[in-house]
Formats: C-alpha cells, sequence, structure tokens
C-alpha cells in the first residue's frame, strides 16, 4: 500500500463542488471525495499518486492520465454496480463506490452482481457528432442551425472537454461559452447531447455503436447517421526512457486537468518535459498552484520556440535542448524521486521532483476513422498522424483533424545518453506500453528476429492490445520501428484499428436478450397439453417438441421402448405440427415441382400424395417430405422440421430469379396446420370412436391419400401417411382446433390403450424402417444413391436441380459411403452416434487405422428386442454380413457390429395397412 | 453495416437481407450438354474482384424479393441498383 502521496486538493478552483462530499473505499480503505470527481481525480487529492501495479512485471504504477487514453489505473468496482475493468481517469466519482485496482488476469463478476441493466437504443439522426469539445458543440451547433437531427456524445461525464478556465472561446470564458452552447443545444429540439458515452465503432453507411454507461441503466445505441463528425480532440503522448512508467509521471495536459478542472495539485515539486508548446501552460498552472517548478525541460534547441523566452520572463527556469534520460524512485514507494535531463552540453543534471509531467506531441485521435477504412497522413511539423481520406459522410473537426500544436519528434531516448553506474538507462526500462509492459527491448527484440512491420510487431509484442487500446503506444511504438529502422518519421503509421474502441461489458451487448428472450421459443398448439403430461422437451431448431413422456419412475430408455411398442402394436398419438408446409400455387406449380423434386410430382393425382427428395445443385441430398396434390394447381408440400424456411428459401429463390416465367407462388402454412399422427394397427378405431365421417377402412383411403371431413366435430384434412411404418393417419386441422381434437383423440384411445409418443419414440421407429432424417443421416455429402433410394431419382422426367451433378466422378465412385444397418454382436450394446467404422484388421492396431465410415443413428428396439444402428460405410451395400467395428472416445473398447439391410422392420410392408 | 436498396422496400438495414453471391450467373439451358468442367465451373467457380462487382441480395426478412446491385467490394459504395 502507498503511504501518504505528495497530492492534495486546493483550495479554490476547478468545477468540483466543495460542499458535496462523496464517501468512496479504494482497496478497502476509506476516503473522500467531491462531486465533480472522477475516481483518479479523488485518487490524488488524497494522496494516492500510485496505488496500481503493472499486469506482467508488477511494477509499481499510478495515475497518468485524465482520459480514456489511460494506461495503467485501471479498476474493478464492487459497488454500487459491477465493473470488472474502468479506467478511474474515466470513472465519475459516487457516494458509496467500491472499487479495488486491477492487477493480474480479471475475475468474472460473482453471478448475482449483473445489477446494471443493460437496453439498447436506436436513433436516427442526420448528424452524429463524436465528442463533446469546443469542436464538436461547434460541430453540433452547425448542423442544429440547418435543421439536423443531432445526436452528440462525449465519453467523459462532463461537455467541454480538455478546454480551460483560463481559455477564452468566441470572446467568452472557454466555461461558460461550453455551458451556454450545450444549454442552447438542448433546448433545441431533436438534439441529444450524451456524456459517459463511448462511440465503440463506425460501420459503412453511417452506422455507429455507441456504450452509455448511465447508471443504473446503461445503454447500448444503434444510430444511423446521414454524417459523422470526429470530434474526438487528441490524446497526449508519451516519450520512452528509462523509467517512464513510475507513479508520478503524467502526461501534462493530464496535469493541468488535474489542476484545472479538479482542482488537485498531484505534486508540490514538479518538473515539466516538453517537446511542444503545450506543455507551458501545465508549467504555469503549477506554479500558481503554489508548486515548485524546478525546470521546464525543453526538447527543442535554444530560441526554436517562443515559448521558452517568454517563461524565462515569468521566472521559469527553462533547460532548452535537453532531454529527460531517466527517473529515480524513493524506495518503497516506486513513486519518482527525482528525473535525469541531458543538455545540449551532454552534462547529465539531477533535477528533484515528485511529479514529471511529460508531453510528446498530441495524436489525433483517429482511431474510429481508420477502422472505417479513412486513410492517415503523418504531418512532419506537428509529429503526427492526421486523417487523410474516407467514407464521404466522415469528416473531423479540431484537434481530430489535426488542430493541434507544432512538436519536435522525440519517441525514445536511446541506450547510453545520459548513462551512469548509479543509473539504469538500458532498453528494458524505456516503456512504450504500459498495460502491456512492453518496453523499446522488447520492440528492438522483434526488430531483431527480422520483423519490420508494425502489424507483425505488435502481434509479436502485443502492444496496442490491451483495454487501452494503444491509446498512448500505438503511434509511439510505430515511430520507434521507424527510428530503429533508420527511416523517416511516418514512414510506417500505427497499427489499424478495430472496434470496439472501449471496453464493452458483454452483458451491455446482450442486453436484454438473454434467458427468454435470447431467442424465440416456437410451441405447437398443443404444448400445454404436452407440458401437463410432464412431456420432456427437446429443442429442433427454435421449436419445443416433447421428446418423451415419462411415467413416475420411469428411464428415457423404458418410456422410450414403451412408447415404441404401442406405436407397432396398439396405437400411439404424436404432435406432428412442427413439420414444414408450403402451400405451391399456381398454374405452373406442377412444372416448378417437377424442376425441385427428384421424382414425378406432375403425375400426381389430385387426392393422391407422394414422398419426394430435393437435391442441392450438387447432387447432394437437400430435404426431402411429402407433396400432397390438392387441387391441379394447387400442392401443399412438407419439409424436414428444421429446414422449413430453407426449403421455402429456395423456392422463392428458383422462381424469382431463374424462373420468372412460372406462374407459381408459394406460401409458408406451417403455422396454420395442427397435425395429429395416429399411429398403430389401431388407429382407425380411435378415428371412429373418436368421431369422423372420412371412411378410413383400407379398401377406401388406400396408403398415400388425403381425404377432407371432420374428426371429433372439426373439419379436417386426414391423410394416410406413415414415417413409422405401422398403420397411420395424420391428422390435419386448423391450429387453434389442435388442441381441442388432440384431446378428444386422447381420450377416445383410452379404451385402446392409446399412449402418446415423442421424437425419440419417432426417431426409433423411423430407423427401424431405415426412413433417413435429413441433417441427422445426411450432412450434405450424401445422395440418394448413397441412401439406397436411387428409386426416388428419375432421370427420364426432364431436368430437376442436382441433375446433372449426379454424372460427376465424384458421384459415381464405387467406394462411397452407402447408407447401412448395423446390428452390435452383444445385442445390449448402444453404439454412439458419431462413431467412426473400422476393419477389424485395424482393432488393436496403432493409429492412424482407416475410417470406413461412422454411426448416423443408433438406438433400442423394442419391435427387435436389441439395439441396432444405422451407418454410412464406405461401398456398405456390398458388405451386409461383415463384421466392422464401432469406436469412439466415449467407449472403452470398439464394438462388433454385422453390416445389414438398413430395413430391419417389416420390409415387405405389410403393417402399413395395420 | 450496410444500409441496403430494396427496390420494393427502400433502404433497409443489412441485417434483414441474405447476400446471394455475384449476379448474372444463369441456370445453364441444357446442363447435360456441358462437360463436367464446364459443369463445375458453373457449379462453384465466382469472381472475387476488389472494385464494382455485380451481385444479388434477397430482402429475406422483408418482402422475400430477390434483386441485384453493384457494389465496389473495397469501399462499399453502391454503384448500381436493379430489380
Amino acid at each position: 500500500m502507498p503511504g501518504p502521496g505528495p497530492g492534495r486538493r486546493l483550495a479554490s478552483g476547478g468545477a468540483i463542488d466543495r460542499t458535496r462530499t462523496l464517501g468512496f473505499t479504494f482497496d478497502g480503505r476509506e476516503y473522500a471525495g467531491l462531486e465533480g470527481d472522477t475516481l483518479a481525480s479523488a485518487l490524488l487529492a488524497n494522496g494516492l499518486a500510485g496505488g496500481f501495479q503493472s499486469p506482467l512485471l508488477g511494477r509499481p504504477r499510478g495515475v497518468m492520465s485524465a482520459g480514456p487514453e489511460e494506461p495503467c489505473a485501471f479498476v474493478e468496482v464492487s459497488a454500487p454496480w459491477f465493473d470488472l475493468l474502468a479506467p478511474a481517469t474515466m470513472l465519475r466519482l459516487v457516494d458509496g463506490l467500491a472499487a479495488i485496482p486491477r492487477t493480474g488476469v480479471g475475475r468474472l463478476p460473482p453471478p448475482d452482481a449483473s445489477a446494471v441493466a443493460a437496453r439498447p437504443r436506436h436513433a436516427h439522426v442526420e448528424t452524429l457528432v463524436v465528442g463533446g469539445g469546443v469542436a464538436g458543440l461547434r460541430a453540433a451547433r452547425e448542423a442544429a442551425g440547418r435543421g439536423d437531427r443531432v445526436l452528440l456524445l462525449d465519453e467523459r461525464s462532463w461537455l467541454g472537454g480538455t478546454a480551460r478556465s483560463f481559455e477564452q472561446v468566441e470572446g467568452r470564458p472557454a466555461w461558460e461559452w461550453v455551458e451556454e452552447t450545450a444549454a442552447a443545444l438542448r433546448s433545441t429540439p431533436d438534439v441529444t447531447l450524451l456524456t459517459e458515452a463511448a462511440a465503440l465503432g463506425l460501420y459503412d453507411a453511417g452506422y455507429a455503436v455507441i456504450h452509455e454507461r448511465s447508471r443504473p441503466v446503461e445503454h447500448l445505441w444503434r444510430v444511423r447517421a446521414t454524417r459523422v463528425v470526429l470530434a474526438t480532440g487528441a490524446h497526449e503522448r508519451p516519450v520512452a526512457f528509462a523509467g517512464n512508467d513510475r507513479p508520478g509521471v503524467m502526461l501534462s495536459g493530464a496535469v493541468l486537468t488535474y489542476l484545472d478542472r479538479f482542482g488537485v495539485l498531484p505534486a508540490e515539486r514538479a518538473v515539466v518535459w516538453v517537446a511542444n508548446d503545450a506543455g507551458y501552460a501545465t508549467a504555469r498552472a503549477l506554479r500558481a498552484a503554489g508548486a515548485e517548478v524546478v525546470a521546464v525541460v525543453d526538447a527543442r534547441r535554444e530560441g526554436e520556440a517562443a515559448a521558452q523566452d517568454q517563461a524565462r520572463a515569468d521566472g521559469l527556469e527553462v533547460l532548452a535542448g535537453a532531454v529527460i534520460v531517466a527517473t529515480d524512485a524513493a524506495t518503497g514507494s516506486g513513486h519518482v524521486s527525482g528525473a535525469f535531463a541531458v543538455g545540449p552540453d551532454g552534462q547529465r543534471i539531477r533535477l528533484d521532483a515528485e511529479l514529471l509531467a511529460v508531453s510528446g506531441g498530441w495524436n489525433p485521435v483517429v482511431q474510429l476513422h481508420r477502422a472505417i477504412g479513412g486513410g492517415l497522413r503523418y504531418d512532419p511539423a506537428r509529429a503526427c498522424f492526421v486523417p487523410d481520406g474516407g467514407p464521404a459522410w466522415l469528416s473531423a473537426t479540431g484537434a481530430a483533424a489535426g488542430e493541434v500544436p507544432a512538436a519536435e519528434p522525440v519517441w525514445h531516448i536511446a541506450a547510453g545518453d545520459g548513462d551512469s553506474s548509479a543509473l539504469s538507462t538500458s532498453l528494458s526500462e524505456h516503456f512504450v506500453d504500459l498495460q502491456r509492459d512492453q518496453t523499446v527491448s522488447d520492440v528492438a527484440e522483434a526488430l531483431d528476429a527480422g520483423l519490420r512491420s508494425v502489424e507483425h510487431i505488435k502481434r509479436v509484442t502485443h502492444i496496442g492490445t490491451a483495454a487501452d487500446q494503444g491509446r498512448t503506444s500505438g503511434t509511439l511504438a510505430a515511430e520507434i520501428v521507424n527510428q530503429l529502422l533508420g527511416a523517416d518519421p511516418g514512414a510506417q503509421g500505427p497499427t489499424g484499428a478495430r472496434p470496439p474502441w472501449a471496453p464493452l461489458p458483454y452483458h451491455v451487448l446482450a442486453g436484454p436478450f438473454r434467458g427468454r428472450l435470447f431467442d424465440p421459443v416456437r410451441e405447437t398448439p398443443i404444448h400445454p397439453w404436452h407440458v401437463a403430461h410432464g412431456a420432456v422437451f427437446e429443442n429442433v431448431g427454435q421449436w419445443k417438441r416433447p421428446w418423451y413422456f415419462p411415467r413416475e419412475g420411469e428411464s428415457m430408455e423404458e418410456a422410450v421402448l414403451r412408447e415404441c411398442a404401442a406405436a407397432r402394436d396398439g396405437v400411439a398419438l404424436m404432435d406432428a405440427s412442427t413439420l414444414g408446409k408450403i402451400e405451391v400455387v399456381g398454374p405452373d406449380a406442377a412444372t416448378f415441382l417437377d424442376r425441385m423434386y427428384t421424382n414425378a410430382i406432375s403425375t400426381l393425382p389430385v387426392g393422391r400424395l407422394r414422398y419426394g427428395v430435393m437435391l442441392g445443385l450438387d447432387g447432394m441430398v437437400f430435404d426431402d417430405g411429402v407433396a400432397m396434390r390438392l387441387a391441379a394447381d394447387r400442392y401443399l408440400v412438407t419439409t424436414t422440421t428444421g429446414n422449413a424456411a430453407a426449403v421455402l428459401d429456395r423456392f422463392e429463390e428458383w422462381l424469382q430469379t431463374e424462373w420468372p416465367e412460372l406462374r407459381c407462388w408459394a406460401t409458408s402454412v406451417t403455422e396454420q396446420w395442427a397435425t395429429i399422427a395416429v399411429v398403430g394397427p389401431l388407429a382407425r378405431e380411435v378415428l371412429w370412436a373418436a368421431g369422423t365421417d372420412v371412411d378410413v377402412s383400407t379398401a377406401a383411403f388406400p396408403f398415400m391419400a388425403w381425404r377432407d371431413g371432420t374428426v371429433a366435430g372439426v373439419p379436417a384434412r386426414v391423410t394416410r401417411v406413415s414415417f413409422s411404418g405401422s398403420l397411420a393417419f395424420e391428422v390435419n386441422i386448423a391450429s387453434w382446433h389442435g388442441l381441442q381434437v388432440w384431446e378428444a383423440l386422447y381420450a377416445a384411445g383410452q379404451p385402446f390403450g392409446l399412449t402418446v409418443y415423442g421424437t425419440e419414440a419417432m426417431h426409433v421407429l423411423r430407423a427401424e424402417k431405415a426412413f433417413p432424417i435429413v441433417g441427422q443421416d445426411t450432412d450434405g455429402t450424401v445422395t440418394a444413391d448413397d441412401l439406397g433410394m436411387s428409386w426416388i431419382v428419375n432421370l427420364r422426367k426432364g431436368d430437376f436441380v442436382g441433375r446433372r451433378s449426379l454424372r460427376r466422378a465424384d458421384l459415381t465412385r464405387p467406394n462411397r459411403k452407402q447408407l447401412v444397418g448395423l446390428l452390435p454382436q452383444d445385442t445390449a450394446a448402444l453404439i454412439p452416434e458419431g462413431a467412426q467404422l473400422i476393419d477389424p484388421g485395424s482393432v488393436g492396431a496403432s493409429p492412424p487405422v482407416p475410417m470406413r465410415g461412422h454411426v448416423t443413428s443408433s438406438y433400442r428396439s423394442a419391435a427387435l428386442g436389441r439395439t441396432f444402428a444405422l451407418a454410412l460405410l464406405e461401398a456398405g451395400r456390398q458388405r451386409h454380413g461383415d463384421t466392422v467395428f464401432a469406436f469412439d472416445a466415449r467407449l472403452t473398447e470398439p464394438i462388433a457390429a454385422t453390416v445389414a439391410d438398413p430395413v430391419f422392420y417389416d420390409p415387405e410392408g405389410a403393417r402399413r395397412d395395420g | 453495416m450496410l444500409l441496403l436498396p430494396c427496390p420494393w422496400c427502400g433502404l433497409r438495414e443489412e441485417v434483414e437481407f441474405r447476400y446471394g453471391g455475384q449476379a448474372g450467373i444463369a441456370y445453364p439451358a441444357d446442363p447435360d450438354a456441358l462437360s463436367d468442367e464446364e459443369w463445375a465451373d458453373y457449379l462453384f467457380m465466382r469472381d472475387n474482384p476488389k472494385g464494382p462487382f455485380a451481385e444479388r441480395w434477397y430482402h429475406v426478412h422483408g418482402c422475400r424479393r430477390w434483386f441485384n446491385l453493384v457494389r465496389d467490394t473495397a469501399t462499399n459504395e453502391l454503384l448500381a441498383e436493379g430489380r
């Protein structure tokens, strides 16, 4: 812990309210600050110049800046809200604030800590102004004057940026001008001013994402602006010299901000080191506050700057043509106790000081401009990079546009300058990136390794990759590279910039879209019944589908076996409402569907259904379903539950982009219909008991036909289609009748022992018949022939999507993986889905061994009284009867299985009629 | 995020659209007449220029209509709109 430091609150001055004291804790100790403070200013006022530690080397660190460029003073806040990572310089002090220095790796917040809510906000404006300093306020005033809707934001808690109390703007004292201008803007309609709001990124066409750190509700703004004005100001640049990271080494503009805005004097005795005129104002303000200014060390030669003589005239000691080469520190705290200057004569002078205010020049804040593709130009007079070209909607103004003081290019102090036995001046103490603890020595090492590009050097050293995003280190690192390579200043610029430009907590990004709002949930009309009857659900896309319906004390395995047995030997109900349903309507509907499916749909008579498969253009199975002809010009096609949207999109794409001449329209009707499958040998009995005017006898109602009528008193379309191999009817009713008809069928079925079943039993039943599930037994590399379904491909009917690809060499090679059945030789062994198949000779061999295929589906079968699986196996249809071994990391030893025809249940199809 | 001119709905946010790749690649009139190489060229090969690029967009979360655009892939500037 640091002892009492050198800083103190001044008796007067600043934009703080001395009558309003705020209590806070830092590192567990209690302190008091004032309304208007940041945590950093309150720490300095309490004499806490240090108290921080560098993450990698553990060196003592203190507050270096007064703004978002802070590389050292990061804290974790636990009260009154939780914040994992906040620069103390940007944290507005509130009563009860509790903060600890952030050292090392961050911790996740405790589960109950997300007390700060985050909400999205949207805005559309003609002019977005990023930065609320004098330049930004002027830009906003101009835009408001021409009637624009205006949004202006600033990341600090005040407007006016670094305007000083003693400056004049448009003939008015600067702070009064800021107050008057802001008040006028606030009273203008459609003008919004935000503080504590950072622009995280700019995107194409004037899109901006903004994080507003308002408490207790934070906002993530998404703004679309016709014009974006960057008034982001400039960040002062440090210089790399030995011990430039010690507590007490601060940026000169920051020192001035603490004096002027917060009425805080960081130390009683100071050295000011400048490479430009700006630092002289700091020296004067320090002296005005009662501090001793030991010297102003000016890197520019004697007579090069008028400021030198003006300062001398004011009684300041000026060392011209001099640089600071090193600092030394008091034992214990690591705080600066002196600085070593080397003048034009080469003499090294030690200057006693507890504060070293450094100004190496000013970098326009151009990262948002760069991240959207704007270029940079090196300005040699100001020794900085300024915006040069970019999107037409983006402009910069003020310091961001390059209006910064002229500066002597001083980047780092060479090794050996001012060397002395008492003083380490090795380059390994010349810090470039204080947050990543990277020094000139690290940069030199990267160059020695042969790296030349700043982008590569960044990735080796990690300079610029910490939470401060290289605000103080980016340009400095680039210029040190230029200097070490003997190139001109500006030869290489700083590395690219990417959003987010300020740390963004994930909870802000998530906003309210978590838990129930994370993703839409789709439920069938029968869902409440499933919930009431204890269904265990699985997610199928956004749908909640009953997975199985366990009875009291029943395991999943027991429940699924019971459900399957009912569908095979009795009667069972399943909610099939999630099945995708698309109506395809128009005089050319038949022609269109013939081109989409591998088989002929146009020859389907009205009143009948036909199974169909669709291929991708590459010839691979894309989806399957059943087409139902409702009228000469009207079909209803079903799709896989998870593929409904993709199938409709595909219809739209072909209809709109390739065959606009076809008079045919496709409409999703998935949610208009509820579909109930009545499955099993007693299905007819249940329909009769529930009451239907549809003749469901075998003679009157053949397989793959549909009939309109009523079921349980409700208009219904009944189809005879089976995804299980058992006798089955699917009852389609308007979705609002779904629950009513389900309940009627369930009640009617009770005398017959009717059972409800879920998707797991459905999967088992269809697998016993080798009905593939697209996306489970296929993966986009499987053809209809691979599935043993070449019968569905009609090559004589004319062209269809994917047809030409079927002749490609890869699709006709003999060793393609083909769908087979697997019967584990231990009839109780269940092969994990996804397991790889290997030859018997590979068992026990050292890997790699040839992978012959993999298991796509694997279940216990009630009908077979054993386990079975479906698999894709190289040349599998020629291998029926062979033994293969299934293995993966979930197994302790391979499972031997016999390759078989995949149709295990009722290969003759006798059971589908009941 | 791009602001895209849907010919039917006007300027809309990019998130409402799905990208459809290069425009003007017509489905061959007679795929059977193509060699494997010609078919593979149609199926897999697309231009990837730096500069103006005619491309397809689908207003999937809007009017569900396809349309064409010419966009400069280097600057994202929209150079021409079509249906």
